[in-house]
């Protein structure tokens, strides 16, 4: 990328895997990071021609909110819920420790 | 292979109904060419096998009470991976979802079983749908039936490969950036991404939910018409559902196939995508086909859409945006994979889960959505993008006025070999430069095949666009130039794929566990 001025710092790359809850290998948050300045690089493009008098649009079709009585509708059981979780225990999903010993 | 996987959907309808041939025989013909092909084609993830010949039976019965559910009751059928389906694990292609199997049907699928279709198995795709290749799946990559040594596109490779190789006459797909289109254009076959809300997104597992849908994936115009009939209309469970009555795809199709002229179609050409720099085999068929479609008595005309050119960049950030909030699902707590090293906190099991869960484009896009989305960067780059998609719907809008349908060549280039673009992201992320305008405005489009690419012997595709919630008008047009090149050609283009197979290796040799072959 000869002329591009990186604006996404390895440091940054660790962040926001951090928030994204993704661990990855120094090596790999190094490629990374190449990666994206190349990407963000050429989508930034967009701000070429989004003027301040253009909307944003979210969503393709135009959707009025789609509300129902509440009650309860078709849902799966408990038992379904659960089928697929690695771990699970008296009907509940079971997770290890929330809190490190730190915290 | 048996003539059985020759015909078409609609041909193998109409010899199920005149009862000269079960369903069970037309399943298993499908299972025998999928196990003839498959180690060289790889476009399934899983085969149903037994599960399949035991629905096809249970059809067989029901139509010899005169209770077949539909017309189509008892082809068979390929489902994506990226839909949910209760007998059949559903990955997405991902290695966090190996082995899943979710507790209930997408609608589509739903529908399918509904109406008797018998689903064969779960095809092959990149990983959650971010590629134009397959080559981004965690199971290995499809090859396309043209030449085993290229991509047979993506992210939905696997389902139009299986089409392609006649392993299934039909198949669903899914498309959010032309995931349908493409992989239909580099593989010879016929592609369909309905109006956006046209069809349910209910239990297809989500990539960008203001862009995905799900669509068919057929040999013939016809045969994607008679499918989308099935799996289209409101869901109450897709809040995005729209609630319009539909009028009958297979109607339009059989009508734009009897009639044989385009006289009063008014067909736009856009400028923008009009394949200067595409390769010269597609360019050269796309003009022929215009050509073609002059001579049926369409006017062609070319039409401007300035900011189509911004369109793929504004894709590439509100993709990965709504991607990385849509991924956050997998999280080792509710199902897929959990790595777990002991004496670590759920915060740390959900990292380590998503770092061995995810292939690189997913981790790729995902870290880019969450920059996309962060404080401070949100307005220049969100936010400029979804201003860009304004824009790019308004360049429709102004184009439909001078067109009844828009035309492009479905892909740049015809199918570039395995491996090419897999290490360089932006060059994967132009093969959608025709197909993403669509979906950022919503509105349908279809690839059809037109020729091979004189360079390369490989299948050419026809993109047609039709205004939001105008499908019918994609199978009326699509049909008549479909019948008008087959006129031409003398025969379907696929009759002149190589032919596939290998000698079918003796029974319980290479079978999966499940009864499935590989």
């Amino acid at each position: 990328m000869p002329d591009a001025t990186p604006v996404i710092s390895v440091a940054d790359v660790q962040h926001l895997a951090g928030l994204a809850r993704i661990a990855l290998e120094p090596a790999e948050i190094e490629h990374l990071a190449g990666e994206l300045n190349q990407i963000v690089d050429s989508v930034k493009k967009v701000q070429e021609v989004a003027t301040p008098d253009v909307p944003a649009t979210s969503h393709p079709i135009p959707l009025v909110n789609v509300l129902r009585a509440d009650v309860v509708g078709e849902v799966l059981t408990q038992q379904q819920v659960l089928s697929g979780a690695p771990d699970a225990a008296d009907g509940r999903f079971r997770v290890p420790a929330i809190l490190g010993e730190e915290q | 292979m048996s003539e059985l996987t020759r015909w078409t959907a609609a041909e193998l309808a109409e010899h199920l109904d005149a009862g000269d041939v079960s369903s069970v025989e037309a399943t298993r013909a499908h299972l025998d060419r999928i196990a003839e092909v498959e180690p060289d084609v790889h476009a399934f993830l899983h085969v149903a096998g037994p599960a399949a010949l035991t629905r096809a039976e249970e059809i067989d019965r029901l139509r010899a009470e005169g209770r077949a559910p539909s017309a189509l009751a008892g082809v068979p059928v390929a489902i994506k991976d990226v839909l949910c389906t209760l007998d059949m694990p559903s990955t997405a292609g991902s290695k966090i979802l190996e082995g899943w199997v979710p507790p209930y049907d997408a609608t589509p699928v739903a529908r399918l079983r509904a109406a008797g279709l018998v689903p064969l198995g779960k095809t092959n795709m990149d990983e959650f749908a971010m590629g134009s290749s397959t080559e981004y799946s965690a199971y290995g990559a499809t090859h396309n039936p043209w030449d085993l040594s290229r991509i047979p596109g993506g992210s939905g490779g696997g389902s139009a490969a299986a089409v392609a190789a006649f392993e299934a006459p039909v198949a669903l797909g899914s498309d959010t950036g032309g995931s349908i289109r493409q992989p239909a254009a580099v593989t010879g076959t016929v592609g369909v991404k309905p109006t956006y809300g046209g069809v349910s997104r209910y239990g297809s597992i989500a990539l960008a939910s203001s862009l995905d849908q799900v669509g068919p994936v057929s040999r013939t115009v016809l045969d994607a018409a008679l499918i989308h009939d099935v799996i289209g209309g409101h869901d109450p469970h897709d809040a995005t559902s729209l609630t319009d009555e539909w009028p009958s795809m297979a109607a339009a199709a059989r009508r734009g196939k009897a009639e044989g002229s385009l006289a009063g179609v008014r067909v736009g050409v856009v400028h923008q995508l009009d394949g200067s720099g595409f390769q010269g085999g597609v360019r050269q068929r796309f003009g022929e086909a215009l050509k073609r479609m002059a001579e049926a008595g369409a006017e062609i005309v070319e039409v401007q859409a300035p900011h189509f050119e911004y369109a793929i960049s504004a894709y590439y950030l509100i993709l990965p945006a709504e991607a990385s909030s849509n991924l956050a699902k997998y999280d080792s707590v509710r199902f897929g994979l959990r790595v777990d090293p002991g004496r670590s906190t759920t915060e740390q099991v959900m990292a380590l889960s998503r770092e061995a869960g995810f292939g690189p484009e997913v981790k790729r896009r995902v870290i880019l959505g969450t920059y996309a989305l962060s404080a401070g960067y949100y307005d220049a780059y969100y936010g400029s993008a979804q201003q860009v998609r304004t824009l790019v719907q308004r360049d429709f809008t102004a184009a439909f006025e001078q067109a009844d349908v828009l035309v492009s060549p479905s892909a740049p280039t015809t199918a570039f070999p395995l491996g090419e673009k897999v290490d360089d992201p932006l060059a994967m992320y132009l093969n959608d430069v025709t197909t993403i305008p669509a979906n950022l405005a919503g509105i349908p489009g279809m690839s059809l095949p037109i020729g091979l690419a004189p360079e390369d012997g490989l299948p050419v595709g026809l993109q047609l666009m039709a205004p939001a919630r105008e499908d019918a008008r994609l199978y009326r047009v699509g049909a008549t130039v479909e019948a008008l090149l087959e006129a031409e050609w003398g025969a379907p283009l696929l009759s002149r794929a190589p032919k596939l197979g290998r000698p079918v290796p003796p029974p319980g040799f290479g079978t999966e566990p499940d009864g499935g072959t590989r």
